[in-house]
């Protein structure tokens, strides 16, 4: 915020505006603005652990005393929970401020360990640097100090160290008000206050590795960075996630050439520096020693490396003669993990060679046409009068949009109104929650719009729809009816499409979705099934794991002549490749990525890619001149050039410093609408359930898989129904049951669970050790299964 | 199985139902579950969390906040001796040897047969009566050895059965609230006037 004098501009008086005097400058503040944050603004810095912006003050560790005049002379408050007043006059360094200051920071000591040399804190630790610029440099105390087991593991990510820990409440506070996971408490009182979590239930919060970042001192670690390196030798860049679609802000640190670790930063308009555990971790994957370093192609004896020319020269060859054929013996599926220059890359080479079938989702997003649809910022979302949920579990699947929405709700800034067929994360902080059988979601949301209270509602100001997939094992058209049926109800309703995967928005964007009224990755899949693709290009793609009918895909496999991939490392899908060619990973290459909400923001390098493996622009430039279709690029910046100037969406990132912090909003078009035609409603059989196929955050993605810290998470696989279904069906918890349907089956343990509802059968997709692929038959509408015991 | 029981279960729910959020009820909770049990056992501490909607970890952080909520199981008479100044001026360090000596343990410790608990306590507020002690929270003044030896002895023998009941036990009378005083569970931001029972004549 730029601070302002209006009696100098002549502007009209701001009713916000308080005008107050910090150490004898005078400033204007916020109404209600804490004296800490106005202070921040003028760089009069004030000492503190407890306070953080992102989280209501408790004023917990005393340590930002300041002087406030008042009629009876000079007062101390404390400033991170004490609101600026009209007139106030603040001193921050005053004698008596310093003995209170350096009176805090002895107390703080007195029982701190102060083993710095062995703490993986030191050297970026407010509280030694704050000892250091605030503190009294020596301590009365000769006591022993309290002691406690040294660290102890909290869940599989997080220690806790007691002794360093000041007791400030900023991770106990993240966890319950942020998180909505209170997992972790004070227990104890007096001298023995602690961190701790209930005997035997860890702190399994998607959101733990935050604490670690936002405790002051060295009490929460990390176990993947422990004394991993020293704040010192850390290489720093400032990046986005690609994880998932929600785009947090990044710092990727490295050390020897190596990625040690991701911290969030603070942006206003998407992670307000959290990031989830998923994001957090899976930079293990990079330094995984199973990543590729050498094109593959494949021999007799198997896949064996060799140099980049020999494999693209096979892989040229490969493509030449399926073009032969024509374009459409020739399909690239994925490219939603690249930057939009990698994207562009290809969908320029797929132009030259006039391949046409191309498709960065995988058969489990939705049109690309939602983006053409009036459409929301996260903000617009968190500000809007009503949310309206046609989406996945957000939680485990766009974890920090989840927490933004949360934070939405809880302050009353917004009322979710939620469409489910089982409870999600959002559903506690849902205003209504209506309950849909998938097949019958427009028919339940035409509904429950048309009440008086709900159109009341309504009226109140913006309504904001999340649309996403909330179910593999349905028609994506039953979401996009949905949708339609909320659009009738609030015309000028936006819309927030939460589409999952990293750059899936600025992949489709920059070309890479099917052209020319040729079919979507689902079609593709089948056209190479039924012998009419020679040659599959897998752009990033792991399509065995990645899409909901593996089936399918094995059948699309078989019947390839060739199998071409560019990946980090051999997945499910590339063991049979005939060429494989090492991709540059997260962390080793620059570029732009583009979020759900369409704001691209820059990617930066920090480490050398492993290997020889480069990013996939590069790739497909290489890959064109051997085909003798060179796109005519030959550095990144040319690269990004061209995509501004040709992509009309890209052009507001003109300015690559645009791209960097916030990012910058994709220009957009004048939106289209949709309107509900027919709406299809699809019955179920009261014997059977319906099936409802969605993701965790832990599953088996190869990221997350490679991650050791991650890894143990995966969940094990079972067949999740409501309570009441358990006696009907005639089994125990945890039985193995069949799950069958249309003549075929599979086998899983089922599981109680309340927040599934009734009517519905809930499998979560890629969990450990069962294959759910037999029921996901992406050509029926929706699927209905019946669940036996086995005799 | 040590979570709630059916009648206490019951009782919880009535108790829950008098406050505007289900989680201002759990110091009550608390106590009728140890009462129910003798101490906190984890099974209850996860059933209150169910009860009243909060994390079993909220539960852990708000019981273990108060002193005399325990933990671990403890004797059916807990006995507390003040050790703090005037007390121990008074022979509060001696009364303690005492009557280690004649339960047979330590302080912090149980006797075997599960009927005391001895324990060190932290200034009982009744400084001008030192040396002073409390069994399950009943006062004993002036406390001379031979006083101890036969307060355990009446202890024993059941003689105070009327006075201290075991450990654990909150009262013999429940509270009970006529309806036409009880308030009504409503949330803080929606109460604008004074309680019904007022009848408008006072302000609170
Ligand atoms: S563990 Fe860290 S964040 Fe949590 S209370 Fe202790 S010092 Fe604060
Ligand atoms: S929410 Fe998505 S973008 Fe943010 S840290 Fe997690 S995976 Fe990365
Ligand atoms: S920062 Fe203000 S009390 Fe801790
Ligand atoms: S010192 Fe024992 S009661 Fe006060």
């Amino acid at each position: 915020m730029t601070i302002v004098d209006p009696a100098k501009t002549g502007e009209v008086a701001d009713p916000n505006a308080v005008n107050i005097t910090i150490n004898g400058k005078p400033t204007v503040a916020r109404k209600g603005e804490l004296i800490i944050a106005a202070a921040d603004r003028t760089e009069d810095f004030i000492p503190r652990f407890c306070y953080h912006p992102r989280m209501p003050s408790v004023g917990m560790c005393r340590q930002c005393l300041v002087e406030v005049e008042t009629p009876r002379g000079p007062k101390m408050v404390v400033s991170c929970v004490t609101p600026v007043a009209e007139g106030q006059v603040v001193r921050t360094a005053t004698d008596s401020v310093k003995k209170a200051q350096e009176g805090m920071l002895e107390l703080l000591l007195a029982n701190h360990p102060l083993d710095c040399p062995v703490c993986d804190k030191g050297g970026e630790c407010p509280l030694q640097d704050q000892a250091f610029s605030h503190g009294p440099g020596e301590s009365r105390f000769v006591e022993e100090k309290r002691h406690y087991e040294k660290p102890i593991a909290i869940s599989d990510i997080v220690y806790l160290d007691r002794e360093r820990c000041i007791l400030c409440d900023r991770c106990t506070r993240f966890a319950d008000e942020v998180a909505g996971d209170a997992l972790i408490s004070f227990i104890s009182r007096g001298n023995d206050t602690q961190v701790m979590t209930f005997p035997d239930e860890p702190f399994s919060s998607y959101f733990s590795g935050n604490t670690v970042q936002i405790c002051p001192v060295g009490a929460l670690t990390a176990k993947s960075y422990r004394f991993k390196a020293r704040p010192w030798d850390l290489d720093q860049t400032e990046s986005t996630c690609t994880s998932c679609s929600v785009g947090c802000r990044t710092v990727v640190q490295s050390s020897r050439d190596e990625l040690v670790r991701y911290q969030g930063v603070d942006i206003d308009p998407v992670n307000w520096g959290w990031l989830c555990d998923r994001g957090r971790y899976n930079f293990e994957s990079v330094n995984s020693p199973d990543r590729l370093t050498k094109p593959l192609v494949k021999t007799d004896a198997g896949l064996e490396a060799t140099s980049w020319s020999v494999a693209l020269e096979n892989a040229a060859r490969m493509i030449r003669l399926a073009l032969a054929k024509g374009p459409r013996s020739v399909a690239i599926l994925g490219g939603a993990r690249g930057t939009n220059e990698d994207a562009f890359a290809w969908a320029m080479l797929a132009d030259k060679l006039g391949i046409d079938q191309r498709d960065a989702q995988l058969g489990d997003g939705l049109n690309p046409e939602v983006f053409n649809l009036n459409q929301a910022t996260i903000d617009e979302a968190c500000a809007a009068s009503t949310i309206i949920l046609l989406a996945p579990d957000l939680k485990e699947e766009l974890p920090v949009l989840y927490l933004r929405l949360r934070d939405s709700a809880q302050k009353r800034k917004s009322r979710i109104i939620e469409f489910s067929a089982h409870d999600s994360g959002l559903t506690p902080h849902a205003w209504r929650t209506f309950d849909y059988e998938p097949g019958n979601q427009a028919r339940v949301v035409r509904d429950a719009l048309s009440t008086d209270e709900i159109r009341e509602q309504l009226s109140r100001g913006q309504v904001v729809v999340v649309l996403g997939r909330a179910n593999l094992a349905e028609n994506e058209m039953f979401a996009l009816q949905a949708a339609a049926a909320v659009f009738d109800a609030a015309p000028n309703a936006k819309v927030l499409p939460v589409l999952r995967r990293g750059n899936v928005r600025g992949a489709v964007v920059a070309g890479l979705t099917p052209q020319n009224d040729s079919g979507d990755a689902i079609d593709i899949l089948r056209s190479a099934a039924a012998g009419k693709i020679d040659c599959l290009v897998l752009l990033g793609a792991d399509p065995i794991s990645d899409v909901a009918d593996a089936g399918i895909v094995q059948r699309a496999f078989a019947q390839v002549k060739n199998l071409i991939s560019i990946d980090t490392m051999l997945t499910g899908s590339n063991r049979n490749a005939d060429v494989v060619l090492p991709a540059a990973a997260y962390g080793e290459k620059s570029g732009t990525t583009t979020n759900l909400e369409g704001r691209i923001s820059n990617l930066s390098q920090k480490i050398t890619p492993r290997g020889t493996s480069r990013p996939d622009w590069m790739i497909a430039t290489e890959l064109g001149i051997a085909l003798g279709a060179d796109i005519g690029v030959s550095s990144l910046e040319q690269l990004n050039q061209k995509l501004v100037a040709t992509i009309g969406a890209f052009s507001s990132s003109k300015d690559p410093r645009s791209t960097r912090g916030d990012g910058v909003l994709m220009t957009r078009e004048t939106p289209v609408s949709i309107s509900s035609s027919s709406v299809k409603v699809l019955e179920r059989n009261a014997y059977n359930l319906r099936l409802v196929v969605s993701r965790t955050m832990y599953d088996r993605a190869q990221s997350t898989l490679a991650s050791p810290s991650l890894v143990g998470i995966v969940n094990d696989a079972a067949i999740h129904v409501h309570p009441s279904e358990l006696a009907r069906i005639g089994v125990a918890e945890g039985t193995t049951v069949r799950v069958g349907a249309e003549g075929t089956s599979i086998v899983a343990p089922i599981k109680a669970n309340n927040r599934v509802h009734r009517g519905v059968a809930w499998l979560p997709f890629n969990h450990t050790g069962v294959d759910i692929n037999p029921l996901l038959n992406i050509v029926g509408d929706v699927t209905d299964v019946r669940i036996e015991p086995i005799k | 199985m040590s979570r709630l029981n059916e009648t206490n279960t019951k009782l919880a729910r009535e108790i829950i139902s008098r406050y505007p959020r289900p989680k201002s009820a759990l110091i009550p909770l608390l106590h009728i579950s140890q009462e129910q049990n003798g101490y906190i056992t984890r099974e209850a501490m996860q059933h209150l969390g169910e009860l009243v909607g909060v994390t079993s970890a909220e539960v852990y952080g708000t019981a273990t906040f108060y002193e005399m909520f325990k933990f671990e199981p403890v004797g059916k008479y807990l006995i507390n001796i003040c050790g703090t100044m005037s007390c121990a001026l008074m022979g509060a360090h001696e009364l303690m040897q005492h009557a280690e000596k004649k339960l047979g343990v330590k302080a912090g410790g149980t006797t075997p047969d599960g009927v005391f608990t001895l324990a060190h306590a932290e200034c009982q507020a009744a400084c001008t009566e030192a040396p002073t002690l409390q069994v399950n929270y009943r006062y004993r003044l002036r406390v001379t050895p031979a006083d101890f030896d036969k307060l355990v002895d009446d202890l024993k023998d059941g003689k105070l059965g009327d006075e201290i009941p075991q450990h654990g036990v909150l009262a013999k009378v429940r509270q009970v609230i006529a309806p036409e005083r009880e308030v009504g569970a409503k949330a803080p931001e929606d109460v604008n006037d004074a309680p019904a029972w007022l009848d408008g004549k006072a302000a609170l």
